[in-house]
């Protein structure tokens, strides 16, 4: 008899191990893993529902007036800020290319790249160091001058267009965004994509 | 927990055939729990809904061809959504205070009980005369700079909801601005 209740204790956990295991290789094939960001915003809502495309695509993140850049891919990363480096005649060591290809999203004047790229990883996505790209001086639009630089290093890697998407706060001004877009139409970007969350309320 | 067979067992026959049966079974309790860690840093660590976007396509601003050749509109056909501060919002038909009836800047609110109802009543009268589509409703969107861009979002939601199917974001004249004070 006590050898019997011993014996009943154990929960047999095949099957609970069988879910678990079913629902971490659901989560892990069908997840993408959060980016970190210098600036989280607070998207719109809308009731559209076409997805973002994930590759050959520049984010522009735009708050409180400050304008933040993301950019797809490594190579892409590597390639366009070489590219920013011939035109503002800053060179970026071997080192200071993969230090910049880790970075989903930046927003530094390319002048004080070099310092930022030097900083460990864990501090280079501190907040206060990114300032914003500088956008509001026509003399110095460095916003116009990465929008272009990865226009050209997608068409001339992948013969594929870049396709920019705007990632507006939700109280951000409409005129800040309507500069940016004049930024884009300048360069003939016509066509943007305007980043929005899920609207659950009824609206 | 788990019990390993220490194959220690003295007795042959049915004794250790007994102990072999006890020890069948792996204790699974361990690897459950990892399991259920892995689930949860998983479902905390992704995003799970890919944000969503709004295609936007603006006319070339550079290309002549777009610039001179303007759309001929009616009247009756192109309706006007002014954005202000505040969540203000107004609308007109045809030409700002024009001899159009409804040319005079009408106030309105955002949602399906505001705006949305008179852009599906422009759009039945308009199907009643015989035009939809492409050839139907134009809405001019013009939002002044303190305007917020919830609000542009709202109203470009508002034209995908409703189906309209020419619109454009434009600039604010002066005489609008001064409606919009």
């Amino acid at each position: 008899m006590a050898k019997m209740k011993k014996s009943s204790t154990r929960i047999d956990m095949t099957a609970m191990c069988d879910v678990s295991f079913l629902l971490l290789t659901f989560f892990v094939l069908t997840s993408t893993a959060k980016t970190p960001e210098v600036y989280p915003v607070d998207l719109p809502a809308s009731t559209k529902e076409t997805k973002i495309p994930s590759d050959d695509i520049l984010s522009i993140t735009v708050g409180q007036e400050n304008v933040f850049i993301g950019l797809a891919g490594r190579e892409d990363r590597i390639d366009v800020l070489n590219r920013m480096g011939q035109e503002y005649n800053i060179e970026f060591t071997k080192e200071e290319q993969n230090a910049f290809a880790g970075m989903e999203n930046f927003g530094v004047d390319i002048r004080e790249m070099k310092s930022l790229l030097a900083k460990p990883s864990s501090e280079r996505m501190q907040k206060e160091l990114h300032k914003g790209i500088p956008y509001k001086d026509s003399l110095n639009n460095q916003l116009s001058s990465w929008v272009q630089k990865a226009r050209e290093s997608s068409w001339q890697r992948k013969e594929s267009f870049l396709k920019v998407a705007i990632k507006g706060d939700a109280n951000e001004q409409y005129g800040t965004i309507k500069e940016i877009m004049d930024i884009l139409q300048k360069q003939r970007q016509n066509r943007f994509y305007l980043v929005t969350g899920l609207r659950s309320d009824d609206f | 927990m788990a019990e390993l067979n220490t194959g220690g067992n003295e007795g042959k026959g049915g004794k250790k055939v007994r102990s072999k049966k006890q020890n069948a079974g792996v204790d699974l309790t361990a690897m459950v729990d990892l399991a259920f860690l892995l689930i949860t840093f998983f479902m905390l660590t992704t995003s799970l809904s890919k944000p969503q976007s709004m295609d936007l396509t603006m006319p070339d601003k550079l290309d002549p061809k777009d610039v001179t050749e303007k759309q001929e509109a009616k009247e009756s056909k192109t309706m006007t959504i002014l954005i202000g501060k505040d969540r203000a919002l107004k609308y007109y038909m045809g030409l700002l205070n024009g001899a159009y009836p409804g040319s005079t800047p009408t106030d309105a609110t955002y949602g399906k009980d505001g705006i949305r109802q008179v852009i599906l009543q422009k759009m039945a009268n308009l199907r009643a005369a015989g035009h939809q589509g492409k050839d139907g409703i134009v809405v001019l969107i013009k939002a002044t700079e303190d305007a917020t861009y919830t609000d542009m979002i709202d109203i470009l939601d508002e034209m995908a909801i409703t189906g309209v199917e020419i619109y454009a974001l434009q600039d604010m004249t002066e005489d609008e601005k001064a409606v919009m004070q």
